[in-house]
């Protein structure tokens, strides 16, 4: 394309109609593949649905399943309440830890690249199949956890008596064990989390750092003044993206419930109830959290 | 020669941002001991990501007799190929190989094409419709796929787009609902690439296409021979991750092409195609046999990840998937 076919229209036009021809592709997407089947979606859930032969016919049914969902159905609730607490401490603690992995990382010590390599590992072994194969059969999955060894070692009497001597009540040392036990879980998580947070920390030009020096800065100031407000938008699209990433995720006890809704005897209209529910709750949940945590990040252009 | 290094190593430390350390004038005693602090907690931290893979892949060459051998724990005292020879002709893997292959090479091109196009568009040109557009990428990655994954399988069951065809058809059992996903940029997570994709173009400045545009360069032109070259780091990890997550994916491949044989539903069924009926209840032989499938599925991608990660390992700051 050259210029001469844009003669005739001024610069700012040529930039409307090249932004929206770049984007075209996504446009029809979003309005075909996305757009039209969230709103037969909506349909559905206000119907029940039949497949015939020659296509699949639909009775309207109005709130019923949505009423169903909540009074009739034995687990979805609980299990939206369950879901949702799990969400607050394993998102919590996955960006503690991707944000203090990616500071690690980001220093200069040899063999840094071997440990990088294998800290994005997960990113590629944790979807689709694995993850089924995981949750079907404990035994044989292959991102088990690795802590049989540590698990065994705090359950010998030794260490038990051990621990006994502090007369710490037994839930708490359950609980302990609890979130041991999900260590390995919030590594493997965290890949994607690391891989932005270390590209932020690289961006930070080295002359604030310098700056800084010239003031006389220790290096907790450098800490709290320069490094988490430059990385404050990216903490906070880590905050939105884990929360995605674990609601959507299909080990979630919700989203299972809702596919074999969907596919199994309940029919595809209760389960599209569910997903809407669910998308409504997910969506508060973000919306909440993004307007929160907003006030804190700093934009510095 | 080592004394000049070293005093290069402590100039750049005080640069990099990092809360453990204090004023390194202080002593050399401190920053040894940090090294060794940060290595323990490294070691530990990889060693939890990478031991199942390494008690999977000890676990491969056990025979039944292994399993129950007390003495065996990571070396087999009866290693065995069984293993693999069961699990390679009952997933067919040549076919399956190739068939996963096809299908998640095609579409992570298709979809590195539309969504580096997308992006590009949002990006770097002024126009009311881009932040809107943006918007509804992210959406798309907010929005849980079980909400319309059902409908589109219906559109894609009974094909006929705004009427113009006599009888619908169906595109079921074809590569074509995959095809259209990725070209048009709504395949799964592809938001989360325009944002990448996104982010990249962003960075970087303004004067090399108004350079090109002076010049009398087209606006494809200049996207083609100068954006493009530059933004290869980040468009092989959206490569990665999309062929990744495409060759893994069981969930859109058992809905859209139950036929098609390729890895994923292979390794779902494998127990039940050696054992039968009865494997179920035989958690041991499934185990051996899940654990193997699942090494000969990952092994091509954990190699494609080898040979890939050099590019944004080492370089994530070039990838530029930063935030502001």
């Amino acid at each position: 394309m050259k210029i001469r076919r844009f003669k005739g229209l001024s610069l700012r036009q040529q930039n409307v109609l090249a932004g929206y021809l770049f984007s075209l592709p996504f446009i029809i997407g979003f309005l075909l593949v996305f757009l039209y089947p969230l709103i037969q979606s909506a349909i559905f859930s206000l119907s029940e649905l039949e497949i015939t032969r020659t296509g699949y016919g639909l009775k309207y049914v109005g709130i019923e399943n949505f009423r169903y969902v909540f009074r009739i159905h034995p687990t979805f609730v609980r299990e939206l309440t369950e879901t949702i607490i799990a969400m607050v401490t394993s998102v919590f603690w996955i960006l503690v830890f991707s944000f203090f992995a990616a500071m690690i990382l980001n220093q200069q010590f040899r063999g840094r690249w071997i440990a990088r390599a294998i800290l994005f590992l997960p990113i590629i072994m944790a979807s689709g199949i694995i993850l089924k194969i995981e949750m079907k059969d404990y035994m044989t999955g292959i991102l088990e956890y690795g802590m049989e060894e540590v698990e065994m070692f705090l359950a010998t009497p030794g260490f038990s008596t051990y621990l006994s001597k502090f007369q710490l009540p037994e839930a708490f040392l359950e609980n302990i064990l609890l979130a041991i036990e999900g260590i390995p879980d919030i590594i493997r998580s965290s890949g994607i989390q690391i891989l932005i947070l270390l590209a932020g920390l690289q961006a930070i030009s080295p002359s604030l750092y310098e700056a800084a020096d010239v003031e006389g800065a220790t290096g907790w100031e450098n800490f709290w003044l320069i490094t988490l407000p430059m990385l404050s938008p990216l903490i906070l699209t880590n905050i939105v993206y884990t929360i995605v990433d674990y609601f959507i995720a299909p080990t979630n006890k919700i989203v299972a419930n809702i596919r074999s809704a969907s596919f199994g005897s309940l029919g595809y209209g209760i389960g599209s109830a569910m997903s809407w529910i669910y998308f409504a709750i997910v969506g508060l949940i973000l919306v909440v959290v993004f307007m929160v945590f907003s006030r804190f990040v700093f934009y510095h252009e | 020669m080592a004394v000049v290094h070293k005093q290069v190593k402590v100039k750049q430390h005080k640069y990099h941002a990092n809360v453990f350390k204090s004023h390194l004038t202080k002593s050399k005693f401190l920053h040894y001991l940090w090294n060794i602090i940060r290595a323990i907690i490294l070691i530990g931290v990889c060693y939890l990501v990478i031991f199942p893979l390494l008690s999977k892949f000890a676990a491969s060459f056990m025979s039944r007799r292994d399993l129950w051998d007390n003495r065996v724990a990571w070396i087999s005292r009866s290693p065995t190929m069984n293993n693999y020879k069961l699990a390679w002709n009952h997933m067919q893997y040549p076919t399956a190989f190739l068939n996963s292959a096809k299908l998640a090479v095609t579409v992570s091109l298709l979809q590195l094409v539309s969504c580096t196009l997308v992006a590009y568009g949002v990006a770097r040109f002024r126009f009311k419709g881009a932040k809107i557009i943006f918007t509804l990428a992210i959406l798309t990655l907010i929005v849980p796929p079980e909400l319309f994954i059902f409908p589109l399988y219906l559109n894609f069951r009974y094909f006929n787009p705004l009427g113009i065809l006599t009888k619908s058809v169906s595109l079921i059992n074809t590569l074509w609902p995959f095809i259209i996903m990725a070209v048009t940029s709504t395949g799964p997570r592809n938001g989360l690439f325009i944002y990448i994709m996104r982010q990249y173009f962003k960075g970087m400045p303004r004067d090399l296409e108004e350079a090109a545009y002076v010049d009398g360069s087209g606006v494809f032109r200049t996207f083609y021979t100068i954006m493009l070259p530059s933004a290869i780091p980040a468009m092989v990890i959206v490569f990665l991750f999309s062929f990744v997550w495409q060759w893994n994916d069981y969930y859109l491949t058992q809905m859209f092409i139950p036929n098609y044989t390729s890895l994923p539903p292979m390794l779902d069924t494998l127990p039940h195609s050696v054992l039968g009926m009865r494997w179920e209840s035989s958690m041991v032989e499934s185990s051996l046999l899940y654990n193997t499938g699942s090494l000969l599925l990952i092994a091509p991608i954990v190699f494609l990840y080898i040979c890939l990660q050099r590019y944004f390992v080492e370089s994530v700051q070039r990838s530029g998937i930063t935030g502001i």
